[in-house]
């Protein structure tokens, strides 16, 4: 069972509509207990960083989150990928997650439209399991005015707008979609796939 | 490179799809979400249900149709009209819409978009503008179906909506819409450059070459359609492999 982290900012319903049409059981839920049981943990989270940090904390989630992450794969999506870094400078410097090396600042982008929202085609970077069956050019949709920083080792797909914006994510059993694979069609659909289907 | 979007409009009244030429003289076709399936089969990049009715009748079963076609569509729902406060946000977002575009409500409450972008993120707040020219380069924003004129100048207004949150403007041209002779490219060239945040073209789009020339012409982050999609004249698809010849990146399936 795949647990979908609801702390109150996200729409979970798109990420839980998407798992029951690619046939994955899910659920949404913010017992701790449950996700402690679920065999994978989903992120979600649109808004900004330090409320949802603050939510999660007060939720008593981030502990669980990160313990877990330890043991069973865990996939953060949009804000919720943003959230795996150190630290966050949306509005005031928020310490986030920690489980992926790296910051998220605002998207240095002059002369391009802030949020940067659609579809963009992304290159391939670091091998990861989840970028399996993306090629070079396909198109994700992005909707974000923040941007991980990271090393490249930890990039596996990435999108160039302004400079050089992180789609997908990981280190170990952490992976983290910039994207939303739930919103990105066919191509979206084979990422979240890919996730459901780590061992 | 960012695509342009194409993104085609279905206005529901009532749990079904209509049309209307201009505002008024509506006909009745359809199931919401059938269509909604059918355009992201076309390639749609987003889909957006226009609840036309809403503002004079009330609310309609627009939640309904969102969660029975968020369950089958995975690419960005936009459901508006009618929207009156955060609460409708709230009740469309829950039932799987993405953003919610709000136009006569933010104009009497500009204070909504503030709110909005707040509680759920600029991402699912667009501001839907209908506006009219005055002849001498200014536009004029128009409320309910663009029966009311509010006499508030449009790039104004849209800079105002950036300020509060809006993640993209919509912006329909009343004197384009419906007459199928292209985009309103003077309206969209004055508000593109009042703003920073995406403008979606509406109005007016009815030949193929309409989209290349609104992406030429302007710097309109994508377009909005209703009627060439709804009666077949063009499929989506149509639209974009033409782009894609043109030199317009697009996102082609």
């Amino acid at each position: 069972m795949i647990a979908i982290v609801d702390y109150g900012a996200g729409n979970l319903f798109s990420v839980k509509n998407a798992l029951d049409f690619l046939g994955f059981e899910s659920a949404i839920t913010s017992e701790r207990a449950a996700l402690s049981r679920a065999d994978k943990l989903i992120l979600p989270g649109v808004g900004a960083f330090p409320d949802a940090m603050r939510k999660l904390e007060a939720a008593g989630l981030s502990e669980v989150i990160a313990r877990e992450a330890e043991r069973k794969p865990l996939l953060g999506i949009c804000l919720g990928m943003q959230l795996l870094f150190d630290w966050g400078f949306e509005f005031e410097k928020t310490r986030g997650l920690g489980l992926i090396a790296g910051r998220v600042d605002l998207i240095e982008a002059p002369g391009l439209k802030i949020p940067h929202i659609g579809w963009s085609d992304v290159k391939r970077a670091a091998s990861c399991p989840l970028s399996r069956g993306v090629k070079e050019g396909d198109r994700l949709y992005f909707v974000h005015s923040y941007k991980a920083v990271t090393d490249m080792r930890h990039i596996a797909l990435y999108a160039e707008y302004g400079d050089l914006v992180p789609g997908l994510v990981f280190r170990g059993n952490v992976f983290g979609c910039q994207f939303h694979p739930e919103k990105s069609g066919a191509v979206g659909l084979g990422v979240l796939r890919n996730f459901c289907e780590l061992e | 490179m960012l695509a342009k979007r194409i993104i085609p409009c279905l206005d529901v009244r009532d749990g079904k799809v209509v049309k209307g030429i201009n505002f008024v003289d509506i006909k009745e076709v359809g199931d919401p979400a059938e269509c909604a399936i059918a355009y992201d089969a076309q390639g749609a990049d987003e889909i957006v249900f226009l609840d036309i009715t809403a503002t004079h009748e009330g609310r309609g079963t627009m939640a309904e149709v969102v969660r029975k076609t968020a369950k089958h569509v995975f690419v960005p729902l936009t459901v508006g009209g009618g929207i009156r406060g955060v609460e409708d946000f709230r009740a469309l977002l829950r039932a799987g819409a993405d953003k919610v575009s709000v136009n006569s409500a933010a104009i009497k409450n500009p204070e909504l978009i503030s709110e909005a972008a707040a509680q759920f993120g600029s991402q699912c707040v667009v501001v839907a503008i209908d506006a009219k020219g005055d002849g001498a380069g200014r536009y004029r924003v128009h409320i309910h179906g663009g029966r009311i004129d509010t006499g508030l100048d449009a790039a104004e207004w849209a800079r105002e909506a950036e300020r509060r949150g809006a993640g993209e403007i919509l912006l329909t041209s009343m004197d384009t819409d419906g007459t199928k002779n292209g985009f309103d490219l003077a309206m969209l060239n004055a508000i593109c450059a009042a703003v920073r945040i995406p403008v979606i073209a509406s109005g007016g789009g009815g030949k193929i070459s309409d989209f290349t020339e609104v992406f030429r012409e302007t710097d309109a982050d994508a377009a909005l359609a209703a009627s060439i999609f709804h009666y077949g004249e063009l499929s989506v698809m149509d639209v974009k492999t033409e782009l894609a010849r043109a030199g317009i990146p697009v996102r082609l399936l």
